[in-house]
């Protein structure tokens, strides 16, 4: 008795400069509110929130900036990537 | 309860920046790809007009003075018209390249406003930098939605459309109530509070 297995492997995809300049765009951003916090951490008021109103404590601009890298790398890009790949797959 | 004139600049920032970037992928991967879903298609216009009701209560609570009403109320106006006929692109209720011209109406509209009501020089203080930054960049900025009205398929003004977005957002997260800009702020200008 013999038995054939065949093993799928799985083909590392090469991402196009689009797909990789897409994927860039969260983490850059991400990234360029961290320096900003870094850079002045006076305007996280989290950080410091005694006194504070609630203004004060609700937004925070260089957090404001990395919850906007975070959401477009998490929620749009994925689905961007899929569908650039699909295309991509098509026109081959 | 009423957030300082600032904090709501910084909030409509955030909206401008998730715009930008919205738009900066759909200028790389390209329209066609971008529209493959739905929601993708209807997030930029949608976000446009909800950013133009969303300018109506600032028009309704920040009555400083009354050029600042008009102003807002100009922005809300052309942000929702241009919102509006976006999202009718989008459906596919009209079809003409130039009915994006209403996007550089909403520029040059916002752009004047902005320097018409900063009624100080450019270093009073650094709210009035920022207007007449601002004003000047949306005046310039409004060539990329008409260049988009006679070449739909330009790379380079998609891009530049939403690099407008993304480089507004900045100077709108550079917005103080009182501050000095590059070290200058006019006595008249107040104490600074931070």
């Amino acid at each position: 008795m013999s038995a054939e297995l065949v093993h799928e492997l799985e083909v590392p995809r090469q991402r196009t400069a689009r797909a990789r300049f897409v994927t860039a765009i969260g983490p850059l951003t991400a990234l360029a509110g961290a320096i900003w916090a870094i850079v002045q951490p006076y305007r996280i008021t989290l950080l410091h929130p005694h006194g504070q109103g609630f203004w004060w404590l609700f937004v925070e601009p260089p957090l404001l900036v990395i919850a906007v890298g975070l959401f477009f790398y998490f929620a749009i890009v994925p689905g961007l990537l899929e569908d650039l790949e699909e295309a991509g797959a098509a026109s081959r | 309860m009423q957030p300082p004139a600032e904090h709501v600049h910084w909030l409509f920032a955030t909206g401008f920046l998730l715009l930008g970037l919205c738009l900066l992928a759909e200028a790389v991967v390209g329209t066609e790809i971008w529209q493959r879903r739905a929601w993708r298609a209807y997030v930029w216009p949608g976000l446009a007009f909800a950013l133009g009701v969303l300018m109506w209560p600032v028009m309704t609570f920040f009555t400083n003075s009354t050029l600042h009403m008009l102003a807002h109320g100009a922005w809300a106006e052309v942000l929702m018209a241009a919102g509006a006929v976006e999202l009718a692109l989008v459906r596919g209720k009209i079809h003409s390249p130039w009915w994006r011209l209403s996007m550089a109406a909403a520029f040059a509209v916002s752009g004047t406003a902005f320097l018409v009501h900063e009624q100080n020089a450019w270093f009073f203080q650094r709210s009035s930098f920022l207007h007449h930054l601002l004003g000047w960049w949306l005046l310039v900025a409004a060539l990329f939605p008409l260049v988009r009205c006679v070449r739909p398929r330009s790379q380079f003004a998609a891009t530049a459309f939403a690099l407008t977005f993304v480089i507004g957002a900045v100077f709108l997260y550079c917005d103080r109530d009182v501050a000095p800009v590059f070290g200058h702020i006019s006595p008249l200008a107040g104490t600074p509070h931070r």
